[in-house]
């Protein structure tokens, strides 16, 4: 269970001081499919920041199963992220120099996953193990960063727009990669979109409106990537 | 145009380089240089063996030092305009793109020779101001054998420590520039490199991230690690030479050798250092959101350059030791009065402890440096 009370979080100083996150109050459940979205600036990227460690708070609390790791110090958010946390960014950021398998050792090591090829072929590249990134189109590097996620067997996983980059075919066949794999293995996962067609996939739908929740809905018919609009 | 006058402050290590070269070759040149004028009124044998002497350390030391500093600072200029070339595609790319010639956009390249300018004018200022103390410390060695020196202005050796330096350089650079300017439009924009160190396709699969990340930041900096391995060789030879040369020549000579050596070796360490930390931000970043560590990320890419450095220390060892040996044993052969050489162990503790010191500090604040770049600056890049 993960458990955010009153998150507080501003950049900048004096004039231009933003306050992004406003006193977020949120649960998400074990295993729940959470779909965060909201207009551009409406702070749902910075709250996704802050949920996974990646950014710290300016005031409120994130308890993962009781622990408060907006106590953490740097090393141990650090091994936090280690044992509990997998990302995936629009951007997929791969090793240019490293091909898919070893891209996706990155995070196999870390969890030292020796069965991580199996992952790989989950996410349909098994044919494409020993190519560079430069090789691969856009949605099979998505598939690569989604394949080096998981390697490292995260309990939590978060996307930032996941699908911003590619075109709508490669976007669902991604999402598609991504449900299923969460149906298999049972992480959480907790998405960042500014699409609301993608939140009909989700268990548990967060909008976000000026650094404030506007409306927490459970969705009890998700549909597939295939079946919602685009 | 992209390339402005800030671009080249980030060349202070060329400028800093550049001016000990043009320091040690004012002060050296210009006594040559001087001692030829009143060569006819030397009339002792013995003052002509001590002539000749002071005649042939200066070429050697305007030479090597010199020389082997101006080199340094040419390896440098060009690894920064391929570096520079390298982060700067997308505007180059788009300036090609536009239809600007490959020349015309290397032409604006020149700026980078401002650089050796600005070292060189502080280096030869500085050795001539410096040139009576220089001519009455070196006077001990020859008194009574040779009459007194004056310093008088060369403006022929202005202009080949000041101007040919700056032109040379500037040629260098907008040269090196037209050369790396001639990749496709495309390759620029996508800001693509020739990159031929690739891992994972050898079928080592088996191979730890790690292990393979170390390799790949070594093999795909090769630079790097000259530069890496330069420096420590600079520290490692020009100390253990400032400890011997206190004995063989005088302290002032000591002070000079010591200082041009640990300038070069910082200045060049620093810069390397930088350019890693810099080159792997990205790997770097993801590490870190992925849950490595701050000491695994140093260990597996900063310290990937440690076995090389010593290697580097050692050869500077080897290197002084020869270098020592030769002018002793040879150069100065005929010359009396000049002690015996023999390896000094001491010397050598003391500058690897030194070192080690020195090279462990520096590698700390790099990994303090890494621990503080922001993941998400990084990402939002």
């Amino acid at each position: 269970m993960i458990e955010a009370k009153g998150i507080r979080k501003t950049y900048g100083s004096g004039e231009s001081r933003t306050e992004v996150l406003k006193g977020i109050d949120l649960q998400i459940a074990d295993g729940d499919f959470t779909v965060i979205f909201g207009a551009s600036g409406s702070g749902k990227s910075t709250l996704l920041n802050c949920l996974s460690g990646l950014e710290r708070v300016d005031g409120g609390s994130i308890e993962y199963d009781g622990m408060n790791i907006t106590e953490f110090s740097d090393k141990t958010l650090t091994r936090f992220r280690k044992d509990n946390i997998g990302f995936i960014f629009q951007q997929y950021y791969l090793l240019p120099d490293m091909t898919v398998e070893k891209n996706v050792r990155m995070g196999a090591d870390l969890a030292e996953n020796a069965d991580y090829r199996e992952i790989i072929k989950a996410v349909g590249l098994d044919d494409k193990m020993k190519k560079y990134p430069s090789e691969l189109s856009g949605g099979e590097q998505q598939r690569v960063s989604v394949a080096r996620a998981l390697a490292k067997k995260p309990k939590v996983l978060f996307l930032d727009e996941p699908t911003g980059a590619l075109d709508e075919k490669t976007g669902r066949q991604v999402l598609d990669y991504i449900c299923k794999l969460h149906k298999a293995y049972g992480f959480t996962v907790i998405m960042v979109t500014h699409n609301a067609n993608i939140a009909e996939i989700a268990d548990t739908v967060i909008r976000m409106n000026s650094g404030n929740i506007a409306e927490i809905t459970v969705n009890t018919a998700q549909k597939t990537a295939y079946e919602i609009g685009w | 145009m992209v390339i402005g006058f800030k671009d080249t402050v980030k060349l202070f290590g060329i400028a800093i380089i550049a001016c000990c070269a043009v320091f040690v070759c004012t002060l050296f040149l210009s006594y040559n240089i001087d001692l030829a004028a009143i060569k006819d009124e030397i009339t002792t044998e013995a003052g002509m063996v001590m002539y000749h002497a002071q005649v042939l350390m200066g070429k050697v030391v305007a030479g090597v030092s010199g020389g082997c500093l101006i080199a340094t600072s040419v390896v440098m200029l060009l690894f920064y305009v391929k570096n520079y070339i390298g982060t700067h595609g997308k505007e180059l790319g788009i300036l090609k793109a536009l239809g600007y010639s490959d020349i015309r956009i290397a032409k604006h390249f020149w700026i980078f020779g401002l650089s050796v300018f600005f070292g060189c004018i502080v280096g030869y200022i500085t050795g001539y101001l410096y040139l009576p103390t220089f001519y009455q410390k070196q006077a001990p060695n020859s008194q009574a054998l040779i009459p007194e020196l004056k310093v008088q202005f060369h403006p022929l050796l202005t202009f080949a420590l000041i101007g040919a330096p700056t032109i040379a350089f500037i040629a260098i650079s907008v040269w090196f520039a037209y050369l790396k300017l001639k990749s496709p439009v495309l390759d620029l924009l996508r800001e693509k490199q020739n990159l031929k160190v690739r891992i994972g396709r050898d079928g080592k699969e088996d191979t730890p991230f790690l292990k393979d990340l170390r390799g790949l930041t070594l093999r795909s900096r090769k630079s790097l690690v000259f530069f890496v391995a330069f420096s420590a060789f600079c520290f490692s030879a020009m100390v253990q030479m400032s400890f011997s040369m206190t004995e063989l020549a005088s302290e002032t000579f000591a002070a000079m050798v010591l200082s041009i050596g640990l300038i070069l070796a910082f200045v060049t360490l620093f810069l390397s250092l930088s350019s890693v930390v810099r080159g792997n931000t990205k790997t770097i970043a993801m590490m870190r959101v992925f849950g490595y560590d701050d000491a695994t990320c140093s260990r597996y890419i900063l310290g990937a350059y440690r076995p090389f450095s010593y290697l580097g220390f050692a050869i500077g060892t080897v290197y002084q030791y020869g270098l020592l040996k030769l002018m002793v044993s040879v150069v100065f052969a005929d010359v009396g009065n000049v002690p015996e050489y023999s390896f000094d162990f001491e010397a050598l503790m003391i500058t690897l402890i030194m070192f080690v010191l020195v090279y462990e500090l520096v590698m700390y604040l790099y990994s303090r440096g890494i621990k503080r770049l922001s993941v998400k600056s990084i990402m939002l890049e």
